[in-house]
């Protein structure tokens, strides 16, 4: 990492006490207050926050693309000299993607879905007349050789929607370099793609940022990522700076509680759950359930077990009547390709896997909301993959198998309260109890999750993650389940409220004494909770084992991949 | 792309089976008898009978279906009552008169509400947006033979601008050389532009009521999905990268809001040609329309039964020309289906 | 937007919904002028018969084709019928056949809607088949076509318009449905044993309800307008009967000759009826889904 310590950094961008202000229906909101901020010629810095933050507002307000409602209260902003504040919008355009540009969180969107690719970077270039319309082409597709697209000829006249996410991002970059500016802001570039695709891109735009000795401005939540690519690290809480300094201090001496707060929370290598709560947290393990005697068997086996999706599409319905069509055109997808694994009594199993890998639909097929294509699950002595999805519901095996969603606020009706949620497990399928026997029961369930009670005669969208977080795990829990799938239950949640919330779910499994099958992209977590994990590709089970040796001795050279492009903080 | 065109050309053969079995079912469900109606009041019993026996309404149904879509495929649509004419050939000479009077509707309305829309979204807030919302609301709230009534009104009684509401031609001059059936077309192959001025002093107070009428729905469509647009992502990153504005108004965001304003369209042209019914008959022009409305008011079925099968193969039509459209304009569509 | 000041999180537990509308309401006064019209319509639709000052079918040819006067406020037809008498009877009966065909249309549609979105497969299928047959169809020219066939009845009025906004109904209930079918809290809801009906009407049928009563606000104006539009071509009430399109149709032939209030103020009403249904929707949707706002 280049710090510049031996002369005094020119700053590129300088940025002092700015404060930004959106009209709401509910009156004005300051989303950024006395914000300084400095990048020099060639330097990476990175802005580190929570959702609400007001990290993404101040990068904004630098572009000076914030939308109609919001507006500069206070505070200077100068770039290479020009004032940015005061510019009219006409300077500010010229500035725009010849001197700095952005890229920005999921790049399909990113893209005009109905212009080739090719001809959205030869706009940028024409309009800074950097290419005239001979040259135009040739310079388009120059700019995609240098982000790595393979067969740029080709890929010029494609649109976004015939690309992957990762070479649309590709794209996005290319059009924030392709006029060679002086600053480059990235606001989350990675979020919402793979780990391996986020390496690759995050290395791309370090690599190609470094050799133009151009300034780069990260906006990311996570900090392991900004640590390990940038120089300084700044992290913003409600709209303030907390903290800057360098990355490799901001690790190992963290000065303000909230980003020591933000760093233990973060799950990473040699640390147990425990570790990831704030200080002074109540660490005294639960009372775990005295184990009922069994004879050994594994809860749940999973044996050849397969889900095929038939293809879709008119033409191809057409192309089966008529009996024509390729043999792979009508080959059903397969999404899961014959697994095998087992849950013992009181584990934890961690299914891990990139985005289309098939560990969502196991976890459907485990739980019975969807129907197998082939092969056998079975559960405590009983093939309940034999029972179809929609007759399980009336199955007395379905109060023993439950789950909690991904997306908190998804996973509750909003038009309900969500004590009524709770509840609704015990009406269907508990045993009949009168109103105030009920309310105990949903009010006892609340402590167990650490729900407020007073809160339970709310609406979902009066809560926060957090909160909705616990009454989904409530509700999973209501029915004193054997087995409870976690379909990435923290992936929506901010890494502090993670942190609770993990350990909220390994205390509730000592103390009820469940199994938990525990699906996430995400190894650092999955180290922490699980016992036992397996690692899944497109379909396939490329390796299992126990979570400590899979991690630290991976066999199978997918998993080193995996691991290898976690973003490691120096040390 | 012509495979692509073809293959969605196959797609409209359900929908018209659906809207012939329809057109035959309204005859059959007529309450009482179809023979005495079809017969006229006057009928005696063995007239009837003989009727019954002519239209073949003594046989089973699925044979009466069989021998409507016979006479469907010969371009039979069986005789007026009152007229004692083909209603297939009084349909194909009203036609012209009625589509061009729906096209030049459509043309007014399009040429206001595009470019109202656009602006509305661009300047939101502005006194145009606030316009473009009371044309909006207002827009579609009125009755489009009211709106007729009261353009005669003004137009004729008061300020004597446009011609008494007598259909398509003043009686002093006489129709064009058939060429297309547009008179303002024909008027001006003819090189004659009295008559073309003639026609045009006819047509435009209706295509004005009618455009009026069709205003609302595109300048509404038009805002909100400019709106949506602007407010996406891509946008976003053209203004990022320093496009100007016109650049990032029409070349980003209008091509892409213009996908579901072409879907739009198609319910569009559905209003359209039921308020062409309307208009036709406030303004006594000779075209399908009022040619149905007569023959619903003399209980002469046939052409009211022909009136609605022709229309309902136009717009039938019209969705699909207005598909290809759309799959012009979205490669998606194109490349995918 | 004008800057109301935040409400205590507690309060606004009991009072959102409230509190929204009344800011709605302030905040756009054409709502609320809107929401004051449709209750001046309810009130002539519950009483109007009762109160006008002339017998709506008594004829006076004495005082044939008077313009508006203080005696005859809206004036009189050729006939010397008092058509301000007229227009306020004829509210109730135009307001029937909108609030009977939207009614009907509401249940019908929106339940073949949600089965079809929920259940997909053959359900959607053949919904999706019948809302496909009537869409070829222009709406209006159908509507004619169906109380033509059906008899020239105002029940065959209500059914034709009913039928005709069948698809409009189904399609938003279907779509509404169908991306709930798969959606987290309906997963849940399986998980915790609820039956597939239990939970299309149960845990579905709530959430479509803001979006279905805004289609319903704005088709109301569509129905009001598709029922006068076949009175004035001459389909469905007969005259002499006193109804917003019948007399707009009889008024027709003045218009030409300068006596425009017999077909003025009669359109000008059912104008007025329409423009406060589709407004009130807007407002409506405005409330109930605070992201569409256009």
């Amino acid at each position: 990492m280049n710090v510049h310590t031996n002369h005094p950094p020119v700053p590129l961008l300088e940025v002092r006490g700015l404060t930004v202000e959106f009209a709401t229906r509910r009156g004005t909101v300051r989303a950024v207050e006395q914000v300084d901020l400095d990048v020099a010629k060639g330097e990476t810095l990175a802005i580190v926050g929570e959702s609400g933050s007001g990290k993404s507002v101040t990068s904004y307000t630098v572009m000076r693309i914030l939308d109609r409602a919001g507006r500069i209260a206070e505070g200077s902003m100068t770039f290479s000299g020009v004032d940015l504040v005061a510019a009219s919008e006409k300077q500010v355009r010229a500035l725009r993607g010849r001197e700095m540009s952005m890229i920005f969180q999921n790049p399909r969107a990113a893209l005009n879905p109905i212009r080739t690719v090719g001809r959205q970077i030869e706009d940028v270039l024409k309009e800074h007349a950097l290419a005239g319309s001979a040259d135009a082409k040739e310079k388009a597709i120059a700019a995609l050789t240098e982000v790595r697209i393979a067969r740029p000829e080709e890929r010029y006249d494609a649109y976004p929607f015939e690309l992957s996410g990762g070479m649309c991002q590709r794209i996005v970059i290319a059009l924030a370099l392709a006029c060679r500016p002086q600053l480059l802001i990235a606001d989350e570039p990675t979020t919402g793609l793979d780990v391996t695709t986020q390496k690759a891109v995050m290395d791309l735009v370090m690599e190609l940022t470094r050799a133009r000795g151009m300034s780069t401005l990260l906006i990311t939540h996570d900090l392991g990522l900004a640590a390990a690519y940038c120089d300084r690290v700044m992290v913003m809480e409600k709209g303030r700076v907390v903290e800057t300094a360098l990355a490799g201090t901001i690790f190992k001496a963290p000065s303000h509680a909230y980003t020591r707060k933000l760093m233990r929370a973060t799950p990473r290598g040699g640390v147990t759950l425990r570790d990831l709560l704030p200080e002074g947290s109540d660490l005294t393990p639960p009372e775990p359930r005295p184990a009922a005697a069994t004879d050994g068997t594994p809860l749940l086996t999973v044996t050849s077990l397969v889900k095929e999706y038939p293809k879709k599409g008119v033409g191809l319905t057409l192309a089966r009547l008529m009996g024509r069509g390729t043999d792979e055109d009508l080959t059903p997808f397969r999404a899961v390709d014959g697994i095998s694994f087992a849950v013992g009594r009181g584990e934890s199993l961690g299914l891990v896997g990139e985005s289309g890998c098939g560990k969502s639909t196991t976890s459907m097929m485990v739980n019975r909301l969807t129907d197998r294509t082939s092969g056998s699950l079975v559960f405590d002595g009983i093939d309940i993959g034999a029972i179809p999805a929609r007759q399980f519901a009336r199955s007395p095996l379905r109060r023993r198998i439950q789950m909690v969603f991904q997306d908190p606020t998804d996973s509750l009706n909003p038009r309900f309260q969500v004590g009524r949620a709770i509840a609704d497990p015990i009406l269907r399928m508990g045993t009949p109890m009168n109103g105030a026997a009920l309310k105990a029961r949903v009010e006892e369930l609340a402590r167990l999750v650490g729900f407020p009670e007073h809160l339970l005669d709310r609406f979902p969208h009066q809560l926060s993650g957090g909160q909705k977080a616990r009454v989904g795990i409530a509700r999973a829990i209501a029915l004193d389940p054997d087995l409870v799938i976690l379909d990435e239950p923290t992936a929506a949640l901010d890494v502090s409220v993670q942190a609770v919330v993990l350990n909220l779910l390994q205390d509730l499994k000592i103390k009820l004494g469940m199994s938990y099958i525990f699906v996430s992209h995400d190894l650092e977590v999955v180290r922490l909770l699980c016992d036992r994990v397996v690692v899944m590709r497109a379909g396939r089970i490329v390796e299992q084992g126990m979570t400590r040796e899979v991690l630290s001795n991976p066999q199978d050279p997918y998993t080193r991949e995996l691991l290898s492009s976690i973003p490691h903080p120096p040390v | 792309m012509l495979g692509k065109i073809l293959k969605r050309l196959g797609t409209v053969v359900p929908s018209l089976i659906g809207v012939v079995i329809v057109t035959f079912l309204l005859t059959r469900v007529m309450p009482g008898d179809p023979a005495a109606y079809f017969a006229g009041p006057a009928a005696t019993p063995e007239a009837i009978e003989e009727i019954r026996r002519s239209l073949g309404l003594d046989r089973p149904l699925l044979e009466q279906f069989l021998a409507y879509v016979v006479d469907l495929a010969q371009g039979d649509l069986g005789t007026s009552l009152t007229t004692g004419l083909p209603v297939m050939h009084e349909i194909t000479t009203r036609l012209p008169a009625s589509a061009e009077l729906t096209l030049l509707g459509l043309i007014v309305s399009m040429a206001i509400a595009l470019p109202l829309g656009v602006l509305a979204a661009v300047r939101q807030g502005s006194w145009i947006d606030h316009l473009s919302r009371v044309i909006a609301t207002a827009g579609v709230s009125l009755p489009v033979f009211f709106t007729g009534l009261l353009l005669v009104y003004v137009f004729y009684f008061i300020l004597g601008w446009a011609p008494a509401p007598m259909g398509r031609l003043d009686f002093f001059f006489s129709d064009p050389e058939r060429v297309t059936g547009f008179f303002l077309i024909d008027s001006l192959l003819m090189g004659d532009l009295e008559l073309f001025r003639a026609a045009f002093s006819q047509i435009w107070l209706p295509a004005l009521t009618l455009g009026i009428f069709s205003l609302a729905p595109i300048t509404r469509m038009t805002r909100a999905s400019m709106l949506a647009v602007l407010a996406s992502d891509f946008v976003r990153t053209a203004r990022a990268n320093g496009l100007p504005p016109g650049k990032v108004v029409i070349t980003y965001a209008f091509r892409n809001a213009l996908l579901p304003i072409i879907t739009t369209l198609g319910m569009v042209f559905s209003f359209l040609l039921g308020a062409n019914v309307l208009v036709e008959k406030v303004f006594a022009w000779p075209g399908i329309g009022s040619y149905a409305v007569e023959a619903l008011i003399a209980s002469d079925f046939a052409p009211v039964q022909g009136f609605v099968l022709a229309m309902a193969i136009l717009y039938v039509l019209l969705n699909l020309l207005i598909d290809i459209l759309y799959g012009v304009i979205d490669p998606r569509v194109r490349i995918e289906a | 937007m004008t800057a109301t000041p935040t409400s205590l999180p507690a309060e606004k537990a009991a009072t959102g919904l409230l509190a929204h509308a009344r800011h709605i309401v302030t905040e756009n006064p054409v709502t609320g002028l809107s929401f004051g019209l449709f209750i001046l319509f309810l009130l002539a639709g519950l009483v109007g018969p009762h109160v006008v000052p002339y017998d709506p079918l008594a004829s006076d040819t004495a005082a044939a084709l008077a313009p508006p006067s203080a005696a005859h406020w809206f004036g009189t037809d050729q006939l010397g019928r008092d058509i301000f008498s007229r227009v306020v009877v004829a509210t109730r009966l135009d307001m029937t056949i909108a609030i009977a065909s939207v009614a009907l249309v509401f249940v019908v549609g929106g339940l073949a809607g949600l089965a079809a979105g929920y259940f997909g497969g053959w359900t959607d299928q053949v919904v999706g088949r019948i809302c496909d047959t009537i869409m070829a169809f222009p709406l209006f020219v159908l509507a004619m076509g169906i109380v033509a066939a059906l008899g020239n009845t105002v029940t065959n009025i209500v059914l034709a318009t009913a039928i005709v906004n069948f698809p409009l109904y189904a399609r938003v209930a279907r779509a509404e449905a169908n991306v709930r079918r798969d959606a987290g809290f309906v997963q849940a809801a399986r998980l915790c044993g609820n039956g597939e009906w239990r939970i299309l009407l149960g845990q579905i049928m709530p959430n479509t309800l803001p979006i279905m009563m805004v289609q319903v606000s704005l088709t109301m104006g569509y129905a009001i307008l598709n029922a006068a539009g076949l009175s004035f071509i001459g389909l469905g009430v007969r005259p002499p009967t006193p109804e917003w399109g019948i007399m707009v149709a009889e008024g027709a032939a003045f218009i030409v000759s300068g006596e425009w209030w017999i077909a003025f103020f009669p359109g000008v009403t059912l104008m007025l009826a329409v423009f406060c249904f589709n407004l009130l929707g807007d407002g409506l949707r405005d409330l109930v889904d605070p992201q569409r706002r256009t």
